[in-house]
């Protein structure tokens, strides 16, 4: 018998994974302007830090929100007695406001439906427990983030199986695909209790198409399953074609109120990546199946939001001005960064997936592998984090099924950082052009210019390098 | 509905069983206030609660010192620069001044006997994630857990709902004033190995909810024998350490351990600052663990209930002023003991005892005289007079397992001073009027008489309940105090 849970022995909570490590690798030598101007640039961070001053200069204009104050009245009080799971109705009312106004009001959200939990991480996980045990498990298309590992599988027993989505079309959801990882569960013996996307994808960038949400909701439709639609980057689509959520596919498909359809569509989203609030832990479920929204209400007791920020993000949010500017000015920030780093990727050979929305770029780098494997692929990783010095996302630990691509977040550093780290990489793929040419070229004449120094140079400078990372 | 009950296969056996424990008929008193809440003006003849454990009354302290201190916001003008960093700050090891900030305040509570590390400190979403994250690190669904009884009974959910686990209770009897002995703990545990049950630990809180007493030293040494004569986990849930009001002292289980032959990776606390400072709404749960892995583990569940760093970052300003602790601390402790010692008179004057307590935001009040038999019908009974005659809602003994009817909790610290004037009066007429009813009619006729009473009631209260049962929005959860707050009743 052993003295603790298996959770707290098993890997399932994925922190082994190079994600995390890439990130254990900046904290111990992190970039900063002026302390430490050689050290690791963070790319590997999701975060959205370009619209602060909006909200800093909301906070400005309104002193009673930002001090437990409603109509000179002080709440703190009521604030800080109130722990209803409910949530506070004014949170919920201007909660399901945003995402409609992100959704073009196209579609509505019902305050019954919502539940709040302790940011999306909380979110996911509760919706687990309510579909899914032991034994059941859930389809996403890869490549997914690296956290739904850990939210979805570890402590509620449920398994993950791959969508498998490749580069020849854009990594796009296909009807072969979703039917393959259905029968490969049906192989493992699991019970295939749903499928889950993210849209706008981590780690795409990209939008869902309509065509690709009709092929979901015919696959869940046929097969009677669950789909749960994570949209934490609902905000931040900058560009055409607009989005389209999973809420509006089924409304203009009649399939609203009376289908059962309808109760098996759930939509996560969070304040993290839209507002970049995700200190704050601000997280939410939307169902239309009512014992999904009371059995995830009893179990946001064990991860809700703090009354305190509850209260400052009501006002917030029930700013229609405010939320109007925001999400205007925030997407032209995040559109003008992104293509900062595509153009900046362009000039050094690199190119990336088209994409509209998120904060990042899926960027190809495959033509600087040493070999089409996932060796290669963390050959290449290692070098860009030690000797680049840009921690960037590898494909694989996206679960990717093609080695290198990789995820490079653009929306939380200074425009300067961002120039620099292009700075790098430009030189960095310079010098390994050249290195892989010189390799390929003493592979193929090794037997001729074994007297021309200073190909040999090169090719001890290439090998120095690698014993180095060892 | 046939949709209904094919989209009901689909969902997890979690969503659907009833081991979160909402579906008991104790809350039928939450709905009785819920529909009829006291208010001194608009509705003096409300239901008045007093089955919330909450401390609300020390809020001008709390209040002062935010007005005194705008710094400690992020979002004032004085402290908006440090917005950003905050507002980013998602870190699941947590501000380091906050957990500075935590582990002195846990120290002081302690009596400064214990120097708590705040490396060791890992956040939670109130006491309730910390709880469920410290089971969900020591067993595996299937095991079970010993809990002395009476017991809390959000325990039935945090320890049990999702994780699998089971409870298996200790019984602790009033002629032991409740104590949790070694026999009783012995007892259990061979009783759960008979039937095949695999025991991975003891939980236990101290002070105790709902008896309102501290453990002695000697029984948390005998506890700590047990547990490591075992080889299993005790888990100190700690959250009402500061509510502790006059003597005998708070002692942690962490000072215990100090002085004794123990295997400290079987020790966890939970903590939180719900209790003792009354913040139940900032959702500050911590779990402190002595286990390494526990530790480690517990941190990485934390990203499933991680505190708001808004929070943490008001707090961490709140908690490392020491003078501000420091007077808080003497002044809720004095507030506390009045308070008790205001009710417990009170109910002695007209012949209602009570446990013995020094802690805790409530009383363990003995009605055992006033049962008609010594049952929990008879219990459930005197309960339902008690919320719709009475029209208090205390808690009966039996929603906390209690294994002797007629015990009830009665919490004390959620009101003003009116308002327990009101409550005592509506006791002491109850009571005077009972004892009058009796002198009139003979003692074959008493129960008789209750009965006939009790049925009257119960049918009106169930009408009441039905009304209130139609409307949605007179569901509250089982927290909740303030159902026409207007933070509630705002729909901007």
């Amino acid at each position: 018998m052993g003295l603790l849970s298996r959770k707290v022995t098993c890997n399932s909570h994925g922190q082994d994974s190079s994600y995390f490590l890439g990130w254990q690798e900046y904290e111990k030598n992190p970039y900063d302007e002026v302390k430490n101007p050689k050290g690791i640039i963070q790319m590997g961070l999701a975060e959205n830090q370009l619209s602060f001053d909006i909200l800093e200069s909301w906070l400005a204009k309104n002193p009673e929100a930002a001090s437990f104050k409603r109509d000179g009245q002080s709440i703190f009080k009521e604030l800080a007695l109130f722990q209803d799971y409910h949530g506070l109705p004014a949170f919920k009312k201007a909660l399901v406001d945003f995402m409609a106004e992100i959704r073009g009001n196209k579609v509505t959200f019902d305050t019954n439906n919502i539940v709040l939990t302790a940011g999306a991480t909380s979110a996911n996980e509760t919706l687990m427990f309510c579909l899914a045990e032991k034994g059941d498990a859930f389809l996403l298309p890869t490549p997914y983030y690296p956290g739904f590992d850990r939210d979805l599988k570890w402590r509620t027993g449920a398994e993950i199986v791959p969508i498998v989505c490749t580069s020849s079309n854009g990594f796009k959801i296909t009807e072969s695909a979703l039917e393959e990882a259905y029968q490969e569960a049906q192989k493992r013996k699991l019970r295939v209790k749903g499928v889950l996307v993210t849209n706008p994808s981590n780690p795409l960038g990209t939008t869902m198409s309509r065509n690709e949400l009709d092929i979901l909701v015919n696959f869940i439709t046929d097969k009677e399953i669950h789909l749960i639609s994570d949209e934490i980057y609902s905000g931040t689509v900058f560009s055409s074609p607009a989005f389209i959520s999973i809420m509006e596919v089924l409304k203009d498909r009649k399939l609203e109120n009376d289908s059962q359809v309808w109760e098996r569509v759930h939509v996560v989203y969070s304040l993290s990546k839209d507002l970049g609030l995700p200190g704050f832990r601000v997280g939410a479920i939307y169902s239309n199946d009512p014992i999904v929204v009371a059995a995830a209400t009893k179990m946001s007791s064990f991860g809700l939001v703090s009354s305190q920020t509850q209260f400052l993000l009501s006002a917030m949010l029930s700013d229609k001005k405010f939320t109007k500017e925001y999400l205007s000015k925030n997407h032209k920030r995040l559109q003008k960064r992104q293509n900062k780093l595509v153009s900046g990727l362009e000039k050094a050979g690199i190119s990336c997936l088209e994409s509209n929305a998120g904060l990042f770029c899926w960027v190809d780098m495959r033509h600087l592998l040493s070999s089409n494997t996932f060796e290669a692929e963390m050959e290449l990783w290692k070098r860009i984090v030690y000797e680049v010095k840009l921690n960037i996302s590898p494909g694989s630990s996206c679960h990717c099924t093609e080695p290198g691509w990789f995820r490079v977040c653009f929306a939380n550093m200074s425009e300067d950082t961002l120039k620099l780290a292009l700075k790098r990489l430009k030189s960095f793929v310079g010098s390994i052009t050249i290195n892989n040419q010189s390799h390929q070229e003493l592979k193929n004449t090794r037997k001729k210019n074994r007297n021309n120094w200073v190909f040999r140079l090169s090719f001890q400078s290439f090998h120095d390098r690698e014993q180095e990372e060892r | 509905m046939e949709f209904t009950r094919n989209n009901r296969q689909l969902l997890s056996k979690i969503a659907t069983n009833d081991r979160h424990g909402e579906n008991s008929p104790y809350f039928d008193g939450w709905k009785a206030y819920d529909s009829n809440p006291y208010h001194p003006t608009h509705n003096p003849h409300g239901v008045i609660q007093m089955g919330l454990a909450e401390n609300q009354l020390c809020f001008d302290l709390i209040g002062k010192w935010i007005l005194e201190n705008p710094d400690a916001s992020i979002c004032t003008a004085e402290g908006v620069d440090k917005f950003k960093d905050i507002a980013i700050f998602q870190d699941y090891h947590a501000l380091k001044d906050f957990r500075e900030g935590v582990a002195k305040f846990m120290g002081r509570v302690g009596g400064n006997r214990v120097v708590f590390d705040p490396n060791r400190i890992v956040t939670s979403g109130g006491a309730t994630g910390a709880n469920e994250t410290v089971m969900f690190c020591l067993a595996d669904p299937g095991d079970a857990f010993l809990v002395p009884s009476p017991y809390y009974a959000g325990f039935a959910r945090d320890l049990r709902w999702r994780t699998g686990l089971d409870i298996v209770p200790v019984d602790c009897k009033s002629s032991d004033n409740f104590r949790i002995t070694r026999a009783a703990l012995e007892e259990a545990y061979e009783k759960a190995q008979r039937s095949n049950i695999n025991v991975k630990g003891v939980i236990i809180a101290n002070p105790s909810n709902p008896l309102g007493t501290v453990l002695d030293k000697e029984t948390m040494r005998s506890l700590v024998g047990f547990i490591n004569d075992k080889n299993i986990h005790l888990v100190c849930d700690e959250i009402y350490a500061a509510t502790t009001f006059s003597s005998p002292r708070f002692i942690s289980i962490a000072e215990i351990i100090q002085d004794m032959d123990c295997n400290c990776d079987l020790i966890h606390i939970v903590y939180s600052l719900s209790k003792d400072m009354g913040f139940p709404g900032f959702r500050v749960g911590i779990v402190y663990s002595f286990n390494d892995d526990v530790m480690h583990c517990a941190r990485k569940m934390s990203s499933f209930g991680l505190v708001s760093s808004q929070t943490q970052f008001l707090l961490a300003a709140m908690l490392n002023d020491e003078e501000f602790v420091g007077n808080f601390l003497r002044e809720s402790s004095k507030r506390l003991a009045k308070r008790h010692r205001v009710f417990t008179t009170g109910l002695e004057r007209v012949g209602i005892s009570s446990l013995k307590s020094n802690a805790g935001l409530f009383f363990w009040m003995d009605m055992r005289p006033l049962l008609k038999e010594q049952t929990v019908e008879a219990e459930l009974e005197l309960w339902r007079v008690i919320i719709n005659k009475v029209k208090l809602n205390v808690s009966p003994g039996s929603s906390f397992q209690c294994s002797e009817p007629g015990w009830f909790r009665v919490c004390f610290a959620n009101m003003d001073d009116e308002t327990v004037h009101v409550a005592l009066e509506r006791i002491r007429e109850f009571v005077l009027q009972g004892k009058e009813e009796e002198k009139d009619v003979s003692l074959s006729h008493t129960s008789k008489h209750w009965r006939k009473q009790n049925l009257r009631l119960s049918f009106s209260s169930s009408r009441l309940y039905d009304e209130s049962l139609m409307s949605p929005a007179h569901m509250i959860s089982p927290h909740s105090s303030i159902p026409r707050s207007p933070l509630v009743r705002a729909r901007t």
